[in-house]
């Protein structure tokens, strides 16, 4: 069991590698793994340059696919529900509409605003559709809290259609915006969001335990001397900020938190010691990965990696709701 | 002989029906009150005596083009769509016995426009060959759903869930073709999205009123099947309904009213969803009331279109408005329903 731990460990950890340097390649200009060793090292080319200018997105995206698949983690564990991620609880769609609103009414333009009313968007979102979800029979089941996500997100894309329609100039900054990418990273603005990255990641490691006590249910949780209500709300607490914070940055990016703790589960077990560190190495992987084929189809342009992600994760989505069990929706 | 009781229930089931009849009838009387204001008023605001002469083909300097080529085409449409969404929506409510499952929250609409977008965008398709692509992409898709969640036995909440999935992916389609479109077709493609009955032509028409007239009259007659099968699948077999056929029957011609429908006017936000409940609230909770939803759809359209065009400082295509109006039922439903405790969420 030890074993089969560090291989999958050194696997993932050569994968990231490999998608790190896949990301600092391909792109408009391939510039093949010699360039990349040489402008590492500094030897000042053109296609050092080339190299250069992706290092930013490359470091955001490790981020921001961490961030996602970790956040995805902890809202299935504590919702104890298979399909819970940022885009399908319509928080992308809630931080969505606060940048409209800024945009239009408040005419914001810096990275900080943008980060402070998608943060603000995404959280009450959050809250607004897990409440909803958890009202009445049954607490937030998955069907319950899907379709509170789609239901908010339907409401709350009228809303930006409606604030967005008479204002040609507002819908064409808006468009590049609305679909998740992670080209337009800047140093500055990774700076802006890191120290909310770093307490979401600390406080989910530091939850891990309590978690997988949760796992066992409410009742026998509580028996055991767990304080069910604290874990819940501080684990909430982190997945919010490290959704909100990612998508304040890279806009939309959808189904990476929902994709990859499956695909750790699948692995390594249930144990949220494993899964949230392994979510984060392919999260990291899936996000980098998104983004090279995005650069790759939409040459000479390239594809929102957010698109990409939609594109391969839905998909899987359905594939987890035919294989989920019909008594479970 | 009768007893006392089924007395009673007899009297009970024609106080409904006497409900159920003058509602229809009064949703009738709105329905043609909103047709006739929104062909009357506009820019220029025509008698009633005006129009009628125009319709009944007399020629009137500036009056007739403006009747017969503006404002005829967008009331029937508005009327027709309404229907269809309408129809439709309560069915597929009814059918999937949850008041989320309409085409607009599902999905349907969603792979409907999906292939509009890319009649226009990419394959600069213009017209009927727009509406025929986004018909054959809504069967499709919804097609693709059922398959999808027909593993095992039916259930309408793995249905739904695929349903949301496929919108996902649906909809990352539409962002990348709208992303690569040129500037100046994103506005047209964006109110195509949401819903609009803005340049309708008349050419569109006839082939909206045969779907609605032929998908419409079946949905109509299959009605008392679809009551029967909302006691559950077992009751309905019991009671001799052949539950496979009557739904797929019940889906296919839902599909058929929405396909059309979107193909004319693109997807118009919340109707499909919004008429169904409002017509069970108006006419009491008991009636099979696919008549009355369509109507209910019918005003709901008529009446958001006039507000959307003169109501406000900006012309909002129509989708825009019932949208809006969407939003807080959906709110007020889900709280509902959680409050209730129902067990369909």
């Amino acid at each position: 069991m030890r074993k089969s731990i560090v291989i999958i460990s050194l696997t993932g950890a050569a994968c990231l590698l490999l998608c790190i340097l896949a990301s600092l390649t391909y792109g408009a200009r391939s510039v093949g793994f010699a360039g990349v060793i040489a402008a590492l090292t500094g030897d000042g080319s053109f296609s050092s340059h080339v190299v250069m200018a992706r290092v930013p997105r490359t470091i955001f995206g490790v981020l921001a696919g961490a961030s996602l698949a970790i956040s995805g983690a902890l809202m299935q564990a504590i919702t104890r529900n298979p399909i819970a991620d940022p885009s399908i609880l319509g928080v992308n769609t809630g931080a969505s509409l606060f940048v409209v609103c800024g945009i239009t009414f408040f005419h914001i333009n810096t990275g900080g605003q943008y980060i402070l009313l998608a943060f603000a968007g995404a959280a009450v979102t959050a809250a607004f559709v897990y409440g909803l979800a958890s009202l009445g029979y049954g607490g937030a089941t998955p069907l319950k809290l899907a379709l509170s996500g789609a239901a908010a997100a339907t409401a709350l894309q009228s809303l930006v259609n409606t604030v967005m329609l008479p204002n040609t100039q507002v819908m064409d900054q808006f468009r590049f915006w609305q679909t998740g990418s992670i080209s337009g990273a800047e140093f500055k603005d990774i700076r802006l969001i890191l120290p909310c990255l770093l307490t979401g990641f600390a406080i989910s490691f530091i939850l891990a335990p309590s978690l997988n006590t949760l796992a066992l249910g409410d009742d026998v949780a509580a028996g055991l001397g767990l304080h069910v209500t604290r874990v819940r709300a501080w684990a909430a607490l982190a997945g919010v900020l490290l959704c909100a914070a990612t998508t304040a940055l890279a806009g939309p990016i959808g189904f990476v938190g929902l994709m990859t703790p499956h695909l750790a589960r699948l692995l390594a077990g249930p144990d949220m010691r494993k899964i949230l560190p392994l979510s984060a190495v392919f999260g990291s992987c899936l996000l980098l990965l998104s983004d090279v084929a995005g650069r790759m189809l939409g040459r000479p342009g390239e594809l929102e990696s957010g698109i990409v992600t939609a594109l391969a994760g839905a998909p899987v989505f359905i594939i987890l709701i035919r294989k989920a069990k019909v008594r479970s929706l | 002989m009768k007893t006392k009781e089924s007395n009673i229930v007899t009297a009970g089931y024609l106080r409904r029906q006497r409900r159920y009849l003058l509602v229809s009838f009064i949703l009738l009387l709105i329905t043609l009150l909103l047709a006739a204001l929104m062909m009357t008023y506009g820019k220029t605001i025509y008698s009633p005596a005006t129009v009628i002469r125009v319709l009944l083909g007399e020629q009137i300097q500036g009056a007739s083009f403006t009747i017969r080529t503006l404002r005829l085409p967008r009331m029937l449409a508005a009327v027709l769509c309404g229907l269809a969404f309408g129809m439709a929506g309560s069915t597929f409510q009814k059918l999937l016995g949850n008041p989320l499952a309409s085409p607009d929250i599902i999905g349907v609409t969603s792979g409907a426009s999906a292939a509009a977008v890319l009649g226009i965008l990419v394959l600069g398709l213009r017209g009927s060959t727009v509406s025929l692509l986004s018909m054959a992409s809504g069967i499709l898709v919804s097609g693709l759903i059922f398959a999808l969640s027909q593993n095992g036995v039916f259930s309408s909440g793995k249905l739904i869930l695929i349903g949301i999935g496929m919108q996902a992916f649906l909809n990352a389609a539409v962002s990348w073709m709208l992303l690569r479109a040129s500037e100046y077709d994103v506005p047209a493609a964006l109110r195509w999205l949401s819903g609009s009955l803005n340049g309708v032509s008349m050419e569109s028409i006839p082939g909206l009123a045969a779907a609605v007239l032929v998908a419409g009259g079946a949905v109509l007659i299959l009605n008392r099947h679809l009551m029967i099968l909302t006691l559950g699948d077992a009751y309905a077999a019991t009671l001799g309904v052949q539950v496979r056929r009557i739904r797929l029957l019940l889906i296919l011609f839902s599909l058929l009213l929405v396909s059309f429908a979107v193909s004319v006017t693109g997807p118009v936000a919340s109707v499909a969803f919004l008429s169904g409940p409002i017509a069970s609230r108006i006419t009491g909770e008991s009636q099979g009331n696919v008549a009355a939803s369509a109507l209910t759809g019918s005003v709901l359209v008529l009446a958001s279109d006039l507000i959307g065009q003169f109501a406000l400082p900006v012309r909002y295509p129509v989708g825009v408005i019932t949208g809006i109006l969407g939003a807080p039922y959906l709110l007020f439903l889900l709280l509902q329903m959680n409050r209730k405790g129902e067990n369909v969420l």
